[in-house]
């Protein structure tokens, strides 16, 4: 049988963002994977976020038991998962409730109303049925006994009513695949793969997929839902893929960790939302890399230095709380100038917080949370793709710096996937360490290299003559002994810092993405912000305001010229996930008005969000310097 | 090991560093058993590391010349763990105390423990906290007055080789600072492939002077050591007293041997291999038993596992590499 959709007459849409919701145990992050991928086929560029509830098996039908995944799928370049949906599915009450107010008015509603129990109904909090009264009035509605139809198609396989009820996420994407031209046949492979040892469940979700479709092709769908398609978008060629956050990580670890010639250490302890980066190392032992399950976060850290000690490029992930653990064993890795990479997935805090919800709230613990002057290198991921020569990046900092670098991403993109651009590993530029193998005359293990980065040698332990010790206590520059010199410490505390801030020459210096130096308003943004932060400049410079866009990757040390480009704007906006962390570094750092715009909701910044803002910031006032052709 | 070119003797494992310890304090004796131990294991000074923790004990990496990392409090055994499973071809030794090991660090020895990394965990045990001015330790005695207990301690303690064996530790030792039997208990922790842990009672006499006198005391200590060595009955060091298996309270009693007393025969017959032995010989009263408490021959070494996984999924990957990674799985092209 043809998976292929048959041809009708297709009413053709820029961009659409689609939202799942459904129960946790609904299946609905299999079911927007699933669509995603198929979308990625029909080559639209696309943005996704997952949104999932912190309990595992939260009671059904409840509100906080929801699991939604949203995705963005456009025939240009687009950057986030949307701000608010075109469609929105809802599998019972509860998802509805919660999903309703952000879906369009006049957007497309498909509920299943076999779910709407009174049970369910009360559960999710309605007192009375909003099938049955005109509050979803606004919407295209599209009602289906969506379970009964999944019964139906799989009664031959007798599963019984609880197995067979699991297949209407796989109804329901039939149905979507049939309503976006999308093709089947990448998924039932899938299943046939994943449900390789159960063929009869593997049968029985490919009846259920092709029910929901051929539902779409034969049942008389109201006229106010329309079959649409999305043409592909302009990408630059080449190859490409889906890639998330933590998996592009993981491989730009491995690619860094190459390029260094060196072999990867990866301890980690498990935490929402960095075990997927574990999981995905763990994967790759067939190119070398080890990795360790601690049996805490410290140990998770401790193991990566003494790997580093070593010789191997050690490198940690957690998330915000697991940072704040290895706070003493990073102090230890500046002290002693050994490489380190600690990947911290950001999430809502503090203490346990919001951990699937996704917040940059951990710059100031990255920059500042240690005992004693202790900088360190911190860089920020900007996209899912980004994370990758993110990775590569802080892996080049730390052998060559001999410090450790932390790497800030977030729940956002550490689980949003997008289509990525395969990159040539044999073009990407090599950075060989080389070890410290002699002369044993006049060594001692913090000989500065003459390179002008002040990094110490790096020494591997069965160097015969080399033989060293090496601690936390505070060390003579002149010998590496212990020493509590007063003046000592002083001068080393400089060399440490001193170190770190030469990072900066070593850096791209600061540049706007978007926009002309010396505007009305600068954004600065870091992180996982980036799209949002970029398509409403766009918009915001299209009503012809002089508005440009600054994205910091290298948080600390700042790069250079970082003030001077400030400095020419009547004003600095810095939206983050956090109260205001940035804006305060900056202040702090370059004495410029930056000034925070926070959204501290465990949600990324819609992009209307971020135009209100800057055009409230922005005033009546007219443009500073309008430029020509805007005028026109 | 590389082939030892040279015959290394004590002091090739002596740094330039002066030694800091307080004058008297057992340490001492533990560094010259181990700088002496080591030429004999034919150790190289460049394959040999000491990592520490932190604490009058951990202080040790520094006055050997080998390499060593002197790390933060209590987690000296996840440093070992990441540099043995990285770099399986050097000697890791982890040197640790009561305080370190037992209280802030805690849950790493019973991981490290566990796991059966191949390392020699050597604690010392002093019954005290020296480093931070004398307050008790888990190890310590109720009743132990100290700056933070001035009424007496009433922390019922640990015993360090109970830890070790709860934790499914597969080689499980004793021995005391100044005994001239603690290089032999070095060489076979060694010479065991796995986590090898030494508790080594250490009499700190500025903080606990004399805890450890009723055994370690040249006179009248013999009496209170018990030696225990497998295959062979166990009789205290002066050879008057030993254990026999009481049938029905499954204990060890001591019995008086010779005349009026028992025979040799009588007495109960060390089996290193078996845990319960080892279990009821860590805490007797009246005596302490010293040497090999329980070995398990041919467990598996977790450092090996690591490796052995990397070169199944290599051999089975054929030379896959990283470009073909980033090219599994879906992709199209634009
Ligand atoms: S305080 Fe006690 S244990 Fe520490 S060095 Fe002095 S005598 Fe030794």
């Amino acid at each position: 049988m043809s998976t292929a959709t048959k041809d009708v007459k297709r009413e053709e849409l820029e961009s659409v963002v689609i939202r799942f919701a459904g129960d946790s145990g609904d299946g609905m992050q299999l079911t927007g994977s699933q669509f995603t991928s198929a979308t990625a086929m029909m080559g639209n560029d696309l943005a996704t976020f997952p949104d999932f509830p912190a309990e595992i098996r939260a009671p059904a039908g409840t509100t906080y038991g929801v699991s939604g995944f949203q995705i963005h799928f456009a025939d240009h370049d687009i950057l986030t998962p949307g701000d608010a949906p075109d469609v929105l599915v809802a599998m019972n009450p509860a998802a509805l409730k919660v999903n309703l107010p952000t879906l369009k008015k006049g957007g497309l509603l498909i509920v299943n109303t076999d779910a709407f129990t009174k049970n369910n109904l009360k559960k999710a909090g309605y007192e009375s049925n909003p099938l049955e009264d005109d509050s979803l009035a606004p919407y295209r509605l599209l009602a289906l006994e969506i379970t009964r139809m999944t019964r139906a198609a799989v009664t031959e396989f007798n599963l019984g009513a609880k197995a067979a009820d699991r297949s209407k996420n796989m109804w329901t994407l039939g149905l979507m695949f049939w309503l976006f031209g999308r093709d089947r046949q990448p998924t039932v492979d899938w299943l046939k793969k994943k449900f390789a040892k159960k063929p009869e469940i593997a049968e029985a979700n490919i009846a259920a997929l092709n029910a929901g479709h051929i539902y779409g092709e034969t049942a008389e769908l109201p006229s106010t839902v329309g079959v649409y398609q999305v043409p592909s978008a302009d990408l630059p060629p080449g190859t490409y893929r889906n890639i998330d956050g933590n998996q592009a990580t993981a491989w730009g670890l491995v690619a860094g960790a190459q390029l260094a010639g060196l072999p990867l250490f990866y301890g980690s302890y498990p935490i929402t939302p960095a075990s997927s980066l574990l999981h995905n190392l763990a994967k790759l032992k067939h190119l070398g890399v080890v990795t360790f399950q601690a049996e805490d976060e410290i140990a998770a850290v401790c193991a990566a230095i003494g790997a580093s000690f070593g010789g191997s490029v050690g490198v940690t992930g957690t998330s915000g709380p697991g940072v704040a653990l290895k706070g003493e064993a990073i102090g230890l890795a500046i002290a002693t100038e050994l490489p380190l990479v600690i990947c911290d997935v950001q999430r809502g805090g503090p203490s346990t917080g919001l951990p699937t919800k996704t917040e940059q709230s951990d710059l100031f613990q990255a920059v500042y949370g240690r005992n004693g002057d202790a900088p360190l290198v911190v860089l920020a991921a900007a996209t899912p793709g980004d994370c990758f020569y993110m990775a590569i990046e802080a892996v080049r900092l730390a052998t060559k710096y001999m410090t450790p670098v932390m790497l800030l991403t977030d729940g956002y993109i550490a689980n949003g996937a997008e289509p990525w651009p395969i990159p040539d590993v044999s073009k990407l530029e090599p950075f060989p360490v080389k070890f410290h193998e002699g002369p044993s005359e006049g060594f001692q293990p913090f000989l500065r290299r003459d390179d002008g980065t002040h990094a110490r040698v790096w020494v591997k332990p069965g160097t015969p003559g080399l033989e060293h010790r090496i601690g936390g206590l505070e060390k003579a520059a002149d010998s590496g002994n212990i020493s509590y010199d007063p003046d000592n410490h002083h001068a080393m505390t400089k060399l440490r810092a001193e170190k770190v801030r030469g990072v900066a020459d070593d850096v791209p210096a600061a540049s706007l993405d978007q926009g002309e130096a010396g505007g009305e308003l600068l954004v600065v943004g870091w992180g996982s912000t980036y799209g949002s932060i970029k398509q409403a400049v766009e918009r915001v410079r299209k009503g012809g305001r002089k508005v440009a866009h600054l994205h910091l990757r290298n948080i600390w040390p700042l790069p250079n010229g970082l003030k001077e480009l400030l400095e020419g704007f009547d004003q600095v906006m810095v939206p983050e996930m956090n109260d205001g962390q940035l804006a305060r570094l900056l202040r702090g750092e370059l004495l410029v008005d930056a000034v925070p715009f926070s959204k501290i909701a465990g949600q990324p910044f819609r992009i209307s969000e971020l135009v209100t803002e800057i055009e409230r910031r922005l005033g009546d006032a007219a443009p500073r310097e309008s430029s020509p052709e805007v005028r026109a | 090991m590389t082939e030892n070119p040279r015959k290394l003797t004590r002091k090739d494992f002596a740094s330039d560093q002066e030694v800091r310890w307080c004058p008297g304090c057992g340490d001492y004796a533990i560094l010259a058993a181990i700088q002496r131990t080591l030429p004999k294991l034919g150790a190289t000074t460049e394959n040999t590391v000491f990592v520490s923790g932190i604490g009058c004990s951990s202080r040790f990496p520094y006055y050997m010349n080998t390499y060593g990392f002197h790390t933060i409090h209590g987690r000296a055994p996840t440093f070992a763990t990441g540099l043995k499973i990285t770099r399986p071809e050097l000697d890791v030794w982890v040197i640790t105390g009561d305080g370190d090991g037992l209280s802030i660090g805690g849950n790493h020895l019973l991981h490290v423990l566990r796991r059966n990394v191949n390392l020699q965990i050597i604690l010392f045990n002093n019954q005290i906290y020296g480093l931070t001015k004398g307050q008790y330790s888990p190890t310590s005695d109720v009743g132990q007055v100290s700056p933070s207990t001035p009424l007496g301690s009433i922390d019922q303690p640990v015993v360090p080789v109970r830890v070790a064996l709860g934790a499914n530790a597969k080689f499980v030792a004793r021995g005391y600072d100044v005994s001239k039997k603690l290089p032999e208990l070095l060489e076979q922790a060694h010479a065991f492939p796995g986590a090898a842990l030494v508790e080594v009672l250490q009499n700190c006499p500025v903080f606990n002077d004399g805890v450890f006198d009723l055994i370690t005391d040249r006179k009248k200590g013999p009496q209170h050591q018990l030696w225990v060595e497998h295959g062979k009955p166990m009789i205290t060091a002066d050879g008057k007293k030993g254990l026999r298996l009481d049938p029905k309270t499954m204990q060890l009693e001591l019995v008086e041997l010779g005349e009026g007393g028992v025979s040799e025969d009588e007495l109960f017959v060390h089996d290193e291999t078996n845990r319960s032995i080892a279990w009821m010989l860590s805490d007797l009263p009246e005596v302490k038993a010293l040497g090999v408490l329980y070995r398990e021959p041919d467990a598996p070494v977790y450092d090996d596992g690591v490796r052995a996984q990397v070169e199944m999924a290599q051999e089975k990957a054929g030379g896959s590499d990283l470009a073909a990674l980033l090219r599994s799985g879906h992709t199209w092209e634009v």
